[in-house]
């Protein structure tokens, strides 16, 4: 009898415990959902176009946007045209081109990449994302490759 | 008057029973002995905590939160409101100030091991407050949308996606959003201004009422002496008048510093510009950017970020736990070794500091 009711106190014991639980889980759920930003519709960019091949000097660098992310445009000295998304591998900061120091430069970190955009010294790990740059005309477009 | 005066008084102590805690605060004292001037640095961080209240309620009245209204509204506020700049400046000011009154009261409460028992809970709640000052100031590092502040949050927050499994969601969530946003200045500005001081109340309100029931922490040494060689001064006034002077000669220097060396505003974050250079995190931070800096990208299989997060957080947490690990100091012993380690941390973080700033 004794044990009989001790038992049918620990299930009525159990039913509240997990009662409880579902009832702070449903309380949690919706919140921590609502900290998760939903995600945006973004229009995939594809190509883009940037401006007229004399708007960039030789042994320059340039930033432009591709879609939300920047890119950056190089104009070597021998006039040759190449684009890189400027988003350091390292840390996500923005690089920019050094004339002093032919290279890609992030300040964030001093992490350098060549004109190839291959990492050369400091923390990047990875290379630059490189973008295919087209010049039809006189007008310089640039899209992702693959 | 003084009549008027019992009454009240009597009207409360009727209700509320408050003799017994006023007569338990006129017996507080303070014990005197050469390094009793660390006891003051608690109660510089506390004014300091209380300057940077009002005079952030003050900035919050001109303040709009925005891509589009922060940096101008802050622009607005120190060319266009009467004393904005100054208010703009003592809030800096005392907020960088505050976290190295912090940092000091932390030091000296380890070096004197006035953690040790009764007094564990009292380090675990100031070591919190450490911690959530530390969030304020990366907090409110953005909340300008200058320049330096949009790619030092870019960084710090970026360091949070390199913890694998759920870093990348995690920083989603930070950043209320993939990138660095006007979403990612909302929620740094709610947890700044709603979800931080909430909290910090709190934990400050927990953090004084233990040290208000312990009394202050006599040092280990002390146990061997007679009590009459014990030398204490009361809490009221003395120690308390003692206070206020140096919160009012704290008030100066803030004053100085404002007038002399205001706060810059710099140039407004543009997404879609290059990391200046030059760029730093704040000066509490340089200790483990440049630990960062020097990281190779990958130690033992682990990328180079993580390693040094993972690091930082094990020594924090050993930090946080010194009370429970330090049983030495407890029994009376003299225990070396946490001086060697307190030293070893301080002397890492003076370096690394100094080598942040001159190695660029």
């Amino acid at each position: 009898m004794e044990n009989q009711k001790s038992s049918r106190r620990n299930f009525l014991g159990y039913i509240l415990g997990f009662g409880f639980l579902g009832w702070f889980i449903s309380v949690l759920y919706p919140i921590v959902r609502y900290i998760i930003p939903p995600k945006m519709p973004e229009a995939k960019v594809k190509s883009i176009k940037v401006g007229k091949v004399d708007d960039f000097k030789p042994g320059t660098g340039t930033i432009f946007k591709f879609g939300n992310k920047p890119g950056i445009l190089l104009r070597l000295e021998s006039g040759e045209f190449r684009a890189f998304s400027a988003v350091c591998t390292h840390l996500d900061c923005t690089v920019q081109y050094r004339g002093d120091m032919k290279a890609i430069w992030c300040a964030c970190h001093n992490g350098v990449y060549d004109l190839n955009g291959r990492n050369i010294s400091g923390p990047p790990p990875r290379p630059l994302e490189a973008f295919r740059v087209i010049v039809r005309g006189d007008e310089i477009y640039i899209s992702k490759e693959g | 008057m003084a009549k008027f005066g019992e009454k009240l008084f009597n009207w409360f102590d009727e209700r509320y029973k408050i003799r017994g805690f006023i007569e338990f605060m006129s017996h507080k004292s303070v014990p005197q002995h050469r390094h009793s001037i660390w006891y003051y640095f608690g109660g510089v961080s506390l004014f300091l905590f209380i300057i940077q209240v009002i005079t952030g309620i003050l900035l919050l009245l001109y303040y709009r939160v925005g891509e589009d209204s922060s940096y101008e509204s802050v622009q607005f506020i120190v060319s266009k409101v009467k004393f904005g700049w100054l208010i703009r400046s003592i809030y800096s000011w005392s907020a960088n100030l505050m976290i190295l009154a912090v940092f000091i009261h932390m030091f000296s409460v380890y070096f004197t091991k006035a953690y040790r028992k009764p007094r564990e809970l009292t380090w675990v709640t100031g070591f919190l407050l450490l911690t959530l000052s530390l969030t304020f100031g990366f907090s409110g590092y953005l909340l300008p949308w200058n320049e330096l502040a949009f790619f030092a949050t870019k960084v710090g927050t970026e360091i949070i996606g390199s913890i694998p499994v759920i870093g990348k969601e995690l920083l989603i969530i930070v950043r209320g959003g993939e990138d660095v946003t006007g979403a990612t200045l909302s929620r740094f500005f709610g947890l700044h201004v709603a979800i931080l001081p909430g909290i910090f109340t709190v934990i400050l309100f927990i953090h004084l009422l233990f040290v208000q029931i312990q009394g202050m922490s006599e040092p280990p040494e002390w146990e061997k002496l007679p009590p009459e060689k014990r030398k204490y001064i009361p809490f009221f006034p003395n120690f308390l008048l003692r206070d206020l002077l140096l919160w009012l000669i704290i008030l100066n220097i803030l004053a100085i510093l404002a007038v002399f060396f205001p706060w810059d505003l710099g140039k407004k974050a543009d997404p879609f510009a290059p990391a200046p250079a030059g760029i730093k995190p704040e000066w509490y931070f340089l200790f483990m950017y440049q630990t960062l800096k020097l990281l190779p990208p990958k130690v033992l299989f682990i990328e180079g970020e993580f390693f040094g997060v993972l690091v930082f957080t094990i020594a924090g947490i050993l930090w946080l736990l010194v009370p429970f690990w330090d049983v030495k100091t407890e029994k009376g012993y003299r225990n070396r070794l946490i001086n060697y380690i307190g030293l070893f941390v301080l002397i890492y973080m003076i370096t690394m500091t100094i080598l942040g700033y001159v190695l660029s």
